[in-house]
């Protein structure tokens, strides 16, 4: 009896002592977090099933933070990362982001690959007037949350719109077989665009089929499809399966050309899929073979740090972590709404993944270039400028003579920022 | 009809790697009447050793054409370096978290499978990184056609070696004297102590097993699908469960029919319509079997005794 | 009604409800002081801990409400996901689409009561759905033992899942976001407490020996004329009506629900809790269900504190799981309660080395004829 009931009471200290115990990094001060650091938030499902994104997205974060605090930070003052691993949950993700915002007081937060994780945590940035930028969630809803919810990547309908027309238009292929990671809103998401514009455009959905995110064997879907003859197979998957389908597609001679958006750019596509990639288009927000600085830059550092080419998850992230540091230089304040404004005043932000406005709805406006896929080569097949380019291109030109702010980092290949502020008119109408 | 030929064909060789995982199960649930979570784990971390072991081996034979050239041999040598790191785990695990807990009430067995299996997981992607790697290519693949039915070599080879170890495996458990030990203990467990069986070295001695035949099912598997992940036995593992729970728990043969017929309905449903539910229908069918024959296809039927 | 309640003889019988009354009363009072202040505590991120507060609440109506089945009628489920998931998007349903429409059609944002009662409502057609759903897994459990039964609740989770990923209606794998915020801590620790009370109350009447006895002994149990079915089916559909309950309440806290939160690793995590705490103790489930979610959170700052890399987390929590298992493999307060466990007068309570043998009938009061 005596010993459990021992036992019971340290049990009962432990937990009391956990619970009690200060966060080793208190909200002012703590080990690392001098007073004149800026705290800046991350969630990221640095483990679990989507784990390899959130590592992509952290790599990016952390190769971009590193650069920015080498030149300075911003305007003298460092910054301090908060990294909280999610584990690929939603409700996980809404508590590491309420212990982000109140006990380490950051002033914003990058994050998260998926939107499920995103919806999940952006009413409580929403709610706490922290400004939340995801790197690549693209369902239509995140920004929706909120004004304070930004997001870098292209939104589902935009992408579904444009490898739609990419596809009936430029390809002149009318009979597709859409494969859609049912697991995963990006996936189906941008399959649902998809077959909307498709049809529009006079094409037939001949078979569509599905699969799981972590599922191995697609020789069920594949061989279904084959039976269907489709002129071209549209997979909006992420990479990690799309290399092994690729594969599989061609062991049961299904040798149509494959489609896909952003989720497909990765080392690790062709590292997989090899040769069976080959007839292969993919859009993306920027071409690793473009010949523009930045972008060279970006690989090339990249890939001294982490000894493999980013994808393009990490490259979102990198240019989120410089947009979010933009608006953080141009802020009078920095806190959450100020900094919410300069973020929604973003134009013309010159990135990795193109240039980058936001738009009303805190969508970026930006470029999609098609990528095409051979021997293992991604090369630039097309350009597809957004559709709405020319009227956001409009205010930014015929606006007021904003002072721009200097470059990033001051080496100039990098990244920079020359975003205009738009004065009293910003988008989203000034918070007090 | 080719496309019933293809599915068919897909679903025998995704079945073979059930099958081999499912033994696992059966096994050690013949035995110890525990579902050994953590066994879809160390199936997992079999993939792993032949990930590294064949890394390895590439760089060893780098000067020799590298894994390019690869033959049967390397392929061998890698199996067998996977199962025995298996067997090992498995057989620590035994020693270190189950023994201890022989006499406990079930469930506290299987809360320590499950911390077992969230070590291996969380431990892997600690270890290994979470993002997928990609398996040497080991052997080369070639494509088969025949009349509109396309087949790799892979496929036939992973039919071959399960086909293998699952013959070895019956007769191991059917004519040796281990496995009649085996059958013994899991017949009647204090009967079998009291007639003189070393049940301790035969529970110890069935985990090895059964981890050695996961480990070569992660083999295959990575050779076949080429990705792996640290949460990659989690599907396949319940699946697998789910194979041995139909065939009739205990039984050998029961497993490989079992694990047979969830590969087969995966690949067609997979195919079908339904795709959407394919993790949802293996389910469905085990609870039908269940509830029409709850002791499964293969399995005894026991009566509970007051 | 607190834990000082003892079994009482039919003296007491006819004034048990005023009783109930009294404490029904009580706790809303208390609960209602305590949610209207405790969000105001001055400690530098208590948003943060209030946030951890409420989700161990959640927790604790999911342990309490498993352990009925787990731990009290001793039918091994692992579907606890599944009927939360039914709860959940049931209620999430009926507040996104008609509720909450309702209530802005018609200026609702003024009446905190009606939002409130229709709250309720909301999350009661959820319980009676996931109960529904308990019934109908509830009825395999008539044929089938032990760890086949474990199986199929598995299979039914799972299922349950699929289909919900299936609905577009209800977002699919998109998720459906934008469900009102209406879970406070004061329907969470309301529910803590039901759940609880109800667990207590069922322990110490017909059912709820009916329970044990299926649990000890199944065949023994029928022998003796109890209708195991019943108590079985029973069990399943108050412990999956709870589960509901708390997916709800999760659903309105969260204001967003996505079929991956609903994997049979969910059910394990409360199966974790439910042994943890003591398979058949309440007030360990309580315990466990609390301490774990703390416990978990605080095992963020490991990382901090050892300047890792990569997030050892979930490692330590393996370990600690197994090292628990085989240091106390009973959990941490066997079938006992908390108040049996603490040391009050000693020398009374006799040592009682074995712990498994606790727990079984009151001989006194024998099984409940049909």
């Amino acid at each position: 009896m005596k010993t459990k009931t021992l036992f019971l009471i340290a049990v009962l200290s432990a937990s009391l002592f956990l619970i009690a115990c200060p966060s080793s990094e208190g909200p002012n001060g703590g080990t690392a977090g001098a007073s004149d650091e800026i705290p800046l938030g991350e969630f990221s499902s640095l483990t679990g099933t989507t784990a390899t994104f959130g590592q992509s997205t952290h790599n990016g974060i952390v190769l971009a933070l590193d650069e920015i605090n080498a030149a300075g930070g911003v305007n003298g003052r460092k910054i301090h990362l908060y990294t909280e691993d999610d584990q690929s949950k939603p409700e996980e993700a809404a508590s590491v982001v309420q212990k982000l915002i109140s006990q380490n007081n950051v002033v914003a937060v990058l994050g998260e690959v998926a939107s499920s994780r995103s919806l999940a945590a952006a009413p409580i940035c929403q709610s706490n007037k922290v400004p939340m930028l995801s790197p690549s969630s693209t369902n239509p809803q995140v920004t929706q949350v909120g004004d304070y919810i930004f997001r870098a990547c292209f939104i589902d309908s935009y992408q579904g719109d444009a490898l739609a027309r990419f596809v009936a238009n430029t390809l002149k292929l009318k009979k597709a077989a859409i494969l859609t990671d049912v697991k995963n809103d990006y996936s189906v998401g941008l399959a649902s665009f998809f077959k909307q514009s498709f049809t529009k455009l006079g094409g037939t959905i001949v078979a569509e089929q599905s699969y799981s995110e972590g599922d191995s064997d697609f020789k069920g879907q594949l061989t279904s499809i084959k039976g269907a003859k489709p002129d071209v197979l549209f997979i909006p998957g992420y990479y990690t399966e799309v290399g092994q389908i690729a594969i599989q597609a061609r062991d049961l001679g299904l040798n149509q050309p494959l489609v896909g958006g952003d989720g497909w750019e990765s080392p690790k596509l062709t590292d997989i899929g090899g040769k069976s990639l080959n007839g292969s288009y993919y859009a993306n927000h920027y071409s690793p073979d473009d010949p523009k600085p930045a972008v060279q830059k970006f690989v090339e550092k990249y890939k001294e740090r982490f000894g493999a080419a980013p994808d393009s998850i990490a490259a979102l992230s990198y240019d989120s972590t410089y947009m979010m540091i933009d608006a953080m230089k141009r802020a009078a304040k920095i806190d959450g709404p100020s900094i919410r404004d300069q973020l929604a005043a973003t134009t013309g932000f010159q990135g990795v993944t193109g240039t980058v406005s936001f738009g009303p709805d805190r969508n970026p406006i930006k470029d999609l270039v098609i990528i095409a896929v051979k021997d293992g080569q991604k090369t630039k097949f097309l350009d597809m400028p957004p559709p709405g380019s020319e009227s956001a291109a409009a205010p930014a030109a015929g606006s007021s003579p904003a002072p721009m702010t200097g470059t990033a980092t001051g080496t100039g290949a990098t990244p920079m920022g020359s975003a205009t502020p738009m004065g009293s008119a910003t988008p989203m109408g000034s918070p007090q | 009809m080719e496309t019933f030929f293809q599915n068919l064909l897909n679903g025998i060789a995704l079945g073979a790697i059930y099958a081999l995982i499912a033994l696992g199960y059966t096994m050690v649930y013949g035995i110890l009447k525990l579902i050994n979570f953590a066994h879809g784990d160390v199936f997992m971390l079999g993939s792993f050793v032949g990930f590294y072991a064949g890394g390895w081996a590439g760089r060893l034979l780098e000067g020799k054409g590298g894994v390019a050239n690869a033959s049967w041999f390397t392929f061998s040598v890698i199996l067998v370096v996977s199962m025995v790191v298996c067997a090992a785990f498995g057989y620590l695990c035994e020693r270190i978290a189950y023994r201890p807990l022989r006499d406990a009430p079930r469930i506290a067995s299987l809360i320590t499978a499950i911390g077992i299996s969230f070590f291996l997981e969380y431990g892997g992607q600690f270890v290994f990184g979470p993002d997928p790697k990609f398996f040497p290519r080991l052997l080369e693949k070639k494509i088969f056609n025949f009349a509109g039915v396309t087949t790799t070599s892979y496929q036939l080879i992973v039919l071959v070696v399960a086909l293998i170890f699952l013959v070895a495996l019956q007769f191991i458990v059917y004519g040796t004297k281990f496995g009649r030990a085996m059958r013994a203990v899991s017949f009647n467990f204090e009967t079998a102590s009291l007639m003189g069986i070393p049940t301790d070295r035969v529970i110890s001695l069935t985990f090895v097993l059964g981890s050695a035949l996961a480990a070569v099912g992660g083999m295959l598997w990575g050779l076949t699908y080429a990705k792996i992940d640290p949460l990659m036995g989690l599907m396949p593992g319940l699946k697998a469960f789910v194979a041995a729970v139909l065939g009739g728990i205990g039984s050998v043969p029961g497993a490989a029919v079992g694990g047979l017929i969830i590969g087969v309905v995966d690949s067609f449903v997979g195919g079908s319509q339904f795709s959407t539910y394919r993790d949802g229908i293996a389910f469905l069918i085990l609870i039908l079997i269940l509830l029409f024959k709850p002791s499964g296809l293969f399995g005894r039927t026991t009566t509970e005794k007051v | 009604m607190g834990p000082a309640a003892q079994p009482s003889g039919s003296g007491s019988r006819q004034r048990w409800w005023i009783r109930d009354a009294i404490g029904l009363a009580v706790v809303i009072i208390l609960l209602a002081i305590v949610s209207s202040t405790i969000e105001r505590i001055p400690i530098p991120g208590m948003a943060y801990y209030f946030r951890i507060i409420v989700l161990a609440g959640i927790n604790v109506i999911l342990a309490v409400s498993l352990n009925i089945i787990n731990g009290h009628a001793g039918q091994f489920s692992l579907g606890h996901a599944g009927f939360m998931a039914v709860g959940a998007y049931t209620s999430a349903f009926f507040t996104f689409f008609y509720f909450n429409p309702y209530l802005i059609a018609h200026g609702g944002d003024s009446s905190p009561v009606l939002q409130n009662a229709l709250f309720l409502v909301a999350l009661l057609i959820g319980g009676l759905a996931a109960a529904v759903a308990g019934y109908i897994v509830g009825i395999p459990s008539l044929r089938l033992r032990g760890d086949y039964l474990a199986v199929v609740t598995l299979g039914f989770g799972e299922i349950i899942r699929v289909i919900v990923l299936n609905i577009d209606k209800v977002g699919a794998a998109r998720g459906l976001a934008g469900i009102p915020n209406w879970s406070s801590f004061f329907w969470v620790y309301f529910f803590a407490w039901l759940t609880a009370f109800v667990s207590f109350r069922l322990v110490r009447s017909k059912i709820g020996r009916a329970f044990f006895s299926v649990r000890e002994d199944e065949i023994a149990a029928e022998a003796m004329g109890i209708n195991t079915t019943r108590y079985k089916v029973q069990a399943f559909v108050l412990g999956s009506f709870f589960a509901g309950i708390a997916g709800g309440l999760l659903a309105h806290y969260l204001a967003y629900l996505n079929p991956s939160m609903f994997t049979f690793i969910r059910s394990i995590e409360v199966v974790v809790m439910v042994v943890l705490g003591g398979m058949g103790s309440i007030s360990g489930a309580v315990i466990a269900a609390i301490g774990l979610t703390f416990l978990l959170e605080q095992l963020r700052n490991v990382k901090d504190w050892l300047h890792l890399s990569s997030d050892p987390r979930m490692v330590i929590y393996a370990l600690l799981l197994i090292g628990l298992m085989l240091t106390r493999r009973q959990g941490i307060l066997g079938r006992k309660e908390i108040w049996d466990v603490m040391p009050r007068r000693k020398d009374v309570i006799p040592e009682k080395p074995d712990e498994e043998g606790e727990g079984k009938l009151d001989d006194t009061s024998g099984p409940p004829v049909q």
